[in-house]
């Protein structure tokens, strides 16, 4: 056997239907984005090597190729065989400045890095942003309010972890609207995201 | 002899990367409610002009379990309607339907459908000129910097001078629109007969301008309002008379010359909601009872 | 009663099994073949490969045949087609420096290094139709008779059969030994934007704009070059080099370490120099304006080479006066296939626009009326603006 066939045999799968689970993926995410701070279903029918979770690889999966900067955190930098599974799947470039990276995995949700050291989009092209990619372990329904577009009324979240002043950061991202980083949680079975565009207050 | 190579196209024509592309902008449109995000829009074998940026999109969002209604001047028979329901029938084999409450994904040129619209469905236009300022400034550097300051006085000051020239707005489609409080947007020509429609709207509503390169999108349920100034509201197009052949009132209507001696009737421009109404025994002065009804 | 008219579904069938007819014309006549397109209609080929900015010449002839000889029909054929295509990666730079030339002028010196080598060229013909084309005539020999121009004249050794066997000089690198013209600008090693996988944005760095016109519709770029000679951002041209012929294509092989030839294509590449007059800061010398293009193409490729001088305005210190220095106005109305889709979709249906212009001219005049001038309005609206 080759050195190349043998490290693929070694690496663990990307989606089995590339199209169709792609689709199904980034339906669910367009849904999470549309309607902020409501979980969405999402089923990641795949087995990435710790510590990343089968719905964060379903994002990056989703979202990452090689026209895409991607940063990873501490935790997943530091696995190799992370690192080979997200080059050879999506041959996304990896960055080691957190504001050159289009999309930042992040594996442990209590050690988020301060939102300003993304890239926080410029005036006339707030798009030029980063997007981050969490992992946590579950949602739940607060201490969370959210309000904003996509939502007739406010909603109540959580998730676990978070750092504990994860309100104040995400008033002053809201703060810095248009400009500001966009944020999806992934916890297993289930995806939900926090765009630049909510106000999110805690419940007393 | 020359041989040909084979040819081969993915699921929905687009190729996975350039769904990804598409994909990441959509992302950013709906987190950036209102502002036109550029993408590297694709040659597509139809013409730019003819609904490429919503093609694009719809080819982007599709999967295999949707349903599909594509329309054009509020109709499904038109003929460039035809040919992009012909063309993702072909290219995703996805089932479609001229039922606006039967359709996941909508594509559309030029109206809303007069049925509301409801959650879980994507409504996506095809858009020719994205940006609302542009025939009021037409460098792009330009529009970008006004976009980016919320700078929209050229706006008003156009809207304005219709006002003190004809006494009110002149602006019957395509009528600007600010979304969510920041960004003013384009919404296509529609008539402005539509833009209530997509205020406060469960669905959400994606824009592809293809030649143009931008996409952009309102969220579900979010606030959209037509410029206007406080002494000259926003007001739609009113008609006098119902649809001729359902009887509708409160919808868009088509003018249809009957001959060259100035007869003239109006009917529905949604051709579903006509056709449903009808199907429930609304006649117009002008339609004949459903088969197997009388008049009502 | 009224029957809505239906069954556009029909009405297309139709007309394609129209277009399908109409295309292959007298069924009497033979049927064209795509080789018989590729070699005899080689010109024809070549704009749709340069446009289509795909190099086939099979599938560029097959685009023609089915777009009965349409240029932009084909070239957008070729454009679809191309978008779906993988990638498996990005070719080393070509270097015309080696080019195999069939053909090389210069319009700067009266002999050069290499000579001046006239090949396969309209220029000098009379155009007097020729009959014996309509016949299946064999043509001439090519033998090694001088035309008549001092150009030939000069180049009366070279101006044969024979082509030249060693890579001749580039005429404007001879300048550049004196000091006399602006060096090309130093290669960055920096990966060249691709204007085909990112969007177009302003202002636009040279590489994308010179992307963009070498995709750019021949027509247009001819129209906005010869505009520049007529005194709209007068540039002094004149042609340091032409040169048509075949450059190696090499592949980076990652997992070999080393170049692979991948094949020949051929090219026109023109070399225009232009007068400059200096500044505080740099000393009188000529500038440069580039053109390259698939295939063989001199009017592009000259048009090309005159529109990226005009666009280099704000580098050179010089005043921007005219359309073909106005970047954004060139390159957002260069591409011919964004152009004709957008100006041929006015013959979609908008009639529910229409309807909604009509409706304010209706009352517009209603009220001009009501003012106590029943005169109608001699000044149109704004009602009457197309509808996008």
């Amino acid at each position: 056997m080759s050195d190349i066939s043998q490290a693929q045999a070694s690496l663990a799968r990307g989606f089995n239907d590339p199209a169709r689970d792609s689709q199904t993926a980034f339906r669910a995410l367009m849904y999470a984005m549309a309607r902020p701070g409501v979980p969405r279903a999402l089923e990641a029918r795949l087995s990435p090597p710790a510590p990343l979770t089968p719905e964060l690889a379903a994002l990056a999966l989703t979202v990452l190729d090689y026209e895409t900067t991607v940063w990873l955190d501490p935790a997943l930098a530091g696995e190799a065989a992370v690192v080979d599974f997200l080059r050879f799947h999506t041959s996304a470039r990896l960055v080691t400045e957190p504001e050159a990276a289009q999309f930042a995995l992040i594996a442990d949700g209590s050690a988020l890095p301060a939102f300003s050291r993304f890239a926080q989009g410029e005036p006339d092209y707030p798009d030029r942003s980063t997007t981050l990619l969490v992992a946590v372990s579950s949602f739940t329904d607060g201490p969370f309010q959210v309000e904003g577009p996509g939502l007739p009324a406010p909603v109540g979240f959580g998730a676990t972890p978070l750092p504990a002043d994860m309100t104040q950061r995400l008033a002053e991202n809201r703060a810095l609207f248009p400009l500001g980083i966009d944020l999806v949680l992934a916890a297993p079975g289930a995806i939900l995201a926090l765009p630049r565009s909510v106000r999110v207050r805690e419940e007393a | 002899m020359t041989v040909m190579p084979a040819i081969t196209y993915n699921f929905a024509y687009l190729d996975e990367q350039t769904k990804r592309m598409i994909r990441r902008a959509i992302l950013k449109a709906i987190a950036i409610p209102g502002y036109q995000v550029p993408f590297a829009s694709r040659e597509m074998p139809m013409p730019y002009g003819w609904g490429t940026g919503g093609v694009q999109v719809t080819a982007a969002i599709l999967g295999a379990d949707d349903v599909l209604k594509v329309i054009d001047q509020g109709s499904d028979d038109t003929t460039n309607a035809v040919a992009i329901r012909g063309f993702f029938k072909a290219t995703a084999g996805v089932a479609t339907t001229t039922r606006t409450q039967e359709a996941t994904v909508i594509q559309t040129r030029h109206r809303i459908p007069e049925t509301a619209l409801t959650a879980g469905q994507v409504l996506v236009y095809q858009v020719p000129i994205p940006e609302p300022l542009r025939f009021l400034e037409p460098r792009e550097t330009e529009t970008r910097k006004l976009h980016g300051l919320a700078d929209y006085g050229l706006m008003h000051v156009k809207l304005y001078e219709d006002i003190s020239r004809h006494g009110h707005i002149a602006t019957t489609y395509a009528y600007p629109v600010a979304v969510a409080g920041r960004y003013v947007m384009d919404p296509s020509p529609i008539p402005k007969f539509d833009n209530p429609k997509m205020d406060d709207c469960p669905a959400l509503q994606l824009f592809g301008a293809g030649r143009e390169q931008r996409i952009y999108a309102i969220p579900p349920h979010t606030r959209v309002v037509s410029l206007d100034f406080e002494d000259h509201p926003f007001e739609v197009q009113r008609f006098d008379k119902p649809c001729a052949l359902c009887g509708a009132q409160d919808v868009y209507l088509d003018e249809v010359i009957l001959d060259d001696r100035g007869g003239r009737m109006f009917v529905c421009s949604d051709t579903d909601h006509c056709e449903s109404r009808r199907a429930d025994g609304h006649v117009g002065p002008l339609g004949a009872p459903p088969p197997g009804k009388g008049k009502p | 009663m009224y029957v809505a008219v239906k069954g556009g579904e029909r009405a297309i069938r139709n007309a394609h099994d129209l277009l399908a007819q109409t295309r292959r014309g007298d069924p009497e006549v033979p049927e064209i073949g795509i080789d018989q397109i590729r070699e005899q209609l080689s010109l024809a080929v070549d704009r749709v490969m340069a446009e289509g900015s795909l190099y086939d010449r099979d599938l560029a002839a097959l685009a023609l045949k089915q777009a009965r000889g349409d240029a932009i029909e084909a070239i957008f054929l070729l454009r679809a087609l191309r978008t779906t295509l993988p990638r498996f990666g990005a070719t080393l730079p070509v270097d015309t420096g080696t080019m195999r030339v069939r053909r090389r002028v210069s319009a700067t010196f009266k002999d050069i290094p290499g000579g001046q080598v006239l090949g396969p060229t309209f220029d000098y013909t009379h155009r007097l139709l020729d009959p014996s084309l309509a016949t299946e005539a064999e043509p001439r020999k090519p033998a090694p008779a001088p035309k008549k121009s001092a150009q030939a004249k000069a180049a009366q050794a070279r101006a044969a059969v024979q082509e030249p066997s060693a890579p001749p000089p580039r005429v404007v690198d001879l300048l550049g030994d004196e000091g006399l013209i602006e060096p090309s600008p130093p290669d960055t090693g920096a990966e060249p934007p691709d204007l085909t996988r990112a969007p177009l944005a302003f202002p636009a760095e040279r590489e994308t704009r010179l992307q963009n016109l070498a995709r750019g519709d021949e027509g247009f770029l001819l129209a906005l070059g010869y505009s520049t000679q007529r005194g709209y951002a007068r540039t002094h041209p004149f042609v340091g080099e032409i040169r048509m012929g075949a450059v190696q294509v090499e592949l980076f092989a990652e997992e070999l370490g080393f170049a692979v030839p991948l094949g020949e294509i051929t090219l026109t590449e023109c070399q225009m120099v232009n007068q400059f007059q200096g500044s505080a800061e740099v000393p009188p010398q000529f500038t440069r304006g580039y053109g390259l293009v698939f295939g063989q193409s001199e009017r592009k490729a000259m048009s090309m080479a005159l529109v990226d001088r005009a666009l280099r305005w704000q580098e050179l210190g010089e005043e921007k006066t005219a359309p073909a220095q106005d970047a954004e106005f060139v390159l957002s109305h260069s591409d011919n296939v964004q152009a004709t889709g957008f100006v041929e979709h006015l013959k979609l249906p908008h009639y529910v626009d229409f309807q909604a212009e009509l409706d304010l001219v209706r009352r517009l005049r209603a009220e001009h009326a009501a003012r106590g001038d029943s005169e109608p309005q001699d000044e149109p609206t704004e009602a009457a603006e197309a509808t996008p």
